[in-house]
């Protein structure tokens, strides 16, 4: 960043850190499985295939937003909330408890839209608390994050709803060419992030904003629009993330949806190569990472490891990746 | 010198709040419901909310040097487990186990912040993950029993002096936390390590060292409430302590003690423990808005303090500043200026 470093980086060649911090989580995702190939039975099946990228498909649509949030240098915690907050909301729009809808494909057509939209505009609130405000995100989002999941039980009364409706569950339970529709959803989501970040101009504000927000500024890029940009696309995509969730369960319970999700997520990120400290957003690397966590959970599990001993490994996981990325950073 | 490190009076303002609060909270009950201030209630008040209180304890001196520690919760709930598991030698072997699992949790993650140079966030969160997955796989994903011959459950039941001796532990840890922070140089290192981690180098503190004890402090801590939980349900419970560090996080943070670090008292944390609780109201409804009020309180101070002349508007100038004296810092270690 400062003169004194330039020479530093042209004179060094490439260091082996900074090929681990680039290369690294692909390599494990290959060597996995690889891993999986040879010593698990059944791994390669169209089943494993599926059961593997459906566990994923929220934690990547959720993670997604949440890269974007990263690379501008904040966090977003209320992402697990902000699914509770749309999957409670849901279910009342189509099964017509807030308002009678006749037509059953206008109720769900308006129960995917209007549950995305409030969570967004929640999410925009975060980003107001960023900016306007000059709260630090943690603090900020930490809000939502506490009080989102409150509002959810008292949108529902607290109740369980359960409902049968395969128009509004196709995102959970349908098909497209064989594959489950909650994954083409996922990567549908993932390819357009990665436009908007490598071929848009707003991606390369997202960017310079994470990098530099002084410089940012001083360019003339509008950074407070920027980052409420990237908290309100953080919002959406949890409440999308929410709407499959509970499509999938059949039920939607404020209790429990999205429950944990703001630690996959960061933790897909981390893993996936972004820095925590913004200025680069590895899209393709949080559904590597994303892939990776999941697929050591798998490994694990069905070579009859326990789930427990899973969290230690995914533990170890996280703070490996932060290392080698921070110090890849500082070669 | 001192000046530098007194905390400014902004702050101590803002920490009067919390009294104040606690009194309309107290009042409301007072009026509200029938028993409120009945011995009884207050007596079991207190034995049930000990445990949280010494986390809430540990993680104001984690915050005030403006980190964060997110695994108290899963910390307490491993302890928890061995302390359970040893308490079937004897009751001192049990209080042991579960205090030192903490220490150890504790260590690990002062290590990895300041060896491995890791966000607090980050570490203390892959702590969380890491302790539930021991706790579970020592537990085998069930409660474990505690023994009821070694007297191992009178340090969560039963009551010295007429007061619970969980509230005991509670009082004298408070106690040790205020002279710590108050009237120790430790104290005094802790809170120039969060108005500055760099400045506080320069000063020639000792801040890995000092950043280390204070994680190890709020793990031992953390150890602590897992060992008076076990005690008091009779068993080691390998899921409890979900959600425990939001609790304490929203304690720290209502007795105005600030999350960028630097400013920060015992007694104000204390307060803020004891009214957290007065809102886990049992009807989530009402619940619901408390959250969110104390929510925004919680905003109102990161957002009010901060303005008072410590740091100036505006993050971006906030991490110049500190990206320039961390620089000065590694230069002055390299060259061993002293």
């Amino acid at each position: 960043m400062t003169m004194t470093d330039t020479p530093h980086k042209q004179g060094g060649g490439v260091s082996p850190l900074l090929l681990i911090s680039r290369y690294g989580t692909f390599a494990a995702f290959i060597a996995l499985l690889l891993f999986n190939m040879a010593v698990t039975p059944h791994f390669l099946s169209w089943q494993t295939f599926n059961v593997n990228l459906t566990q994923v498909a929220t934690i990547v649509i959720v993670a997604t937003g949440m890269t974007l949030v990263i690379s501008t240098g904040g966090i977003d915690l209320s992402v697990g909330s902000l699914m509770a907050i749309s999957g409670a909301l849901a279910p009342m729009i189509f099964m017509g408890k807030l308002f009678p809808v006749e037509n059953t494909a206008l109720a769900v057509s308006l129960a995917f839209v209007i549950p995305v939209a409030v969570v967004a505009l929640l999410g925009a609130f975060n980003g107001l608390l960023v900016t306007r405000f000059s709260i630090q995100p943690i603090v900020a989002t930490l809000v939502l994050f506490i009080a989102g999941r409150g509002i959810a039980q008292v949108m529902t009364n607290g109740n369980l709803q359960v409902f049968k409706t395969p128009s509004f569950q196709f995102i959970a339970m349908g098909n497209l060419f064989g594959i489950p529709a909650q994954v083409v959803l996922m990567l549908i989501i993932a390819a357009l992030a990665y436009t908007l970040i490598r071929y848009t101009v707003i991606g390369t504000q997202i960017l310079a904003v994470g990098g530099n927000e002084k410089a940012a500024r001083l360019t003339g890029i509008p950074v407070k629009r920027i980052k409420i940009f990237v908290y309100m696309i953080s919002g959406a995509l949890a409440g999308l993330a929410g709407l499959v969730v509970i499509a999938r369960n059949s039920a939607s319970d404020a209790n429990v949806v999205g429950l944990g999700m703001e630690l996959d997520a960061i933790a897909a990120v981390v893993v996936g190569g972004s820095l925590l400290t913004g200025g680069r957003a590895n899209i393709v690397g949080t559904l590597i990472g994303a892939l990776v966590i999941q697929l050591v959970r798998y490994t694990l599990l069905a070579n009859g490891v326990p789930d427990a001993a899973a969290l230690i490994v995914k533990a170890g996981l996280i703070i490996l990746a932060v290392y080698i990325q921070q110090r890849a950073d500082k070669v | 010198m001192l000046t530098i490190l007194k905390p400014k009076s902004s702050g101590d303002l803002a920490r009067m709040g919390v009294l104040f609060a606690l009194a309309a909270l107290i009042l409301f009950g007072a009026l509200r419901y029938d028993n409120f201030l009945s011995s009884f209630n207050i007596l079991s008040f207190l034995r049930y909310n000990s445990m949280f209180t010494l986390i809430a304890l540990g993680m104001a001196f984690v915050i005030i040097t403006g980190g964060i520690d997110l695994s108290v919760g899963g910390v307490a709930a491993c302890s928890s487990v061995v302390a359970a598991m040893l308490s079937t030698h004897s009751w001192w072997a049990g209080l042991a186990g579960g205090v030192g699992t903490g220490v150890l949790a504790g260590l690990i993650n002062g290590l990895v912040v300041t060896r491995m140079r890791i966000q607090p966030f980050i570490a203390t969160l892959a702590m969380m993950l890491a302790s539930y997955g021991a706790a579970l796989l020592l537990a085998d994903n069930q409660s474990v029993s505690v023994s009821y011959d070694t007297g191992f459950t009178v340090i969560g039941q039963d009551d010295f002096l007429g007061f619970p001796i969980a509230a005991w532990i509670a009082i004298a840890a408070y106690i040790a936390g205020w002279l710590v922070l108050e009237r120790l140089p430790a104290g005094r290192h802790v809170l120039a390590i969060g108005d500055g981690e760099a400045t506080a180098g320069l000063l020639g503190l000792k801040v890995d060292r000092t950043l280390t004890v204070v994680y190890l402090a709020s793990g031992a801590l953390a150890g602590l409430a897992g060992v008076i939980l076990a005690s008091q349900f009779g068993a080691g419970q390998p899921t409890e302590g979900v959600g425990w560090e939001l609790f304490a996080i929203a304690s720290v943070v209502v007795g105005g003690t600030l999350l960028t670090g630097g400013a920060g008292s015992v007694g104000a944390t204390l307060a803020g423990a004891a009214a957290r609780p007065g809102l886990q109201h049992p009807e989530f409804r009402e619940r619901s808005w408390m959250d969110l009020a104390v929510c925004l309180l919680a905003v109102g101070h990161s957002r009010r303090l901060p303005a008072g002349g410590r740091y100036p508007p505006g993050q971006a100038r906030q991490q110049k500043r500190s990206e320039l004296t961390w620089r000065h810092y590694r230069i002055f270690r390299e060259n061993r200026y002293w």
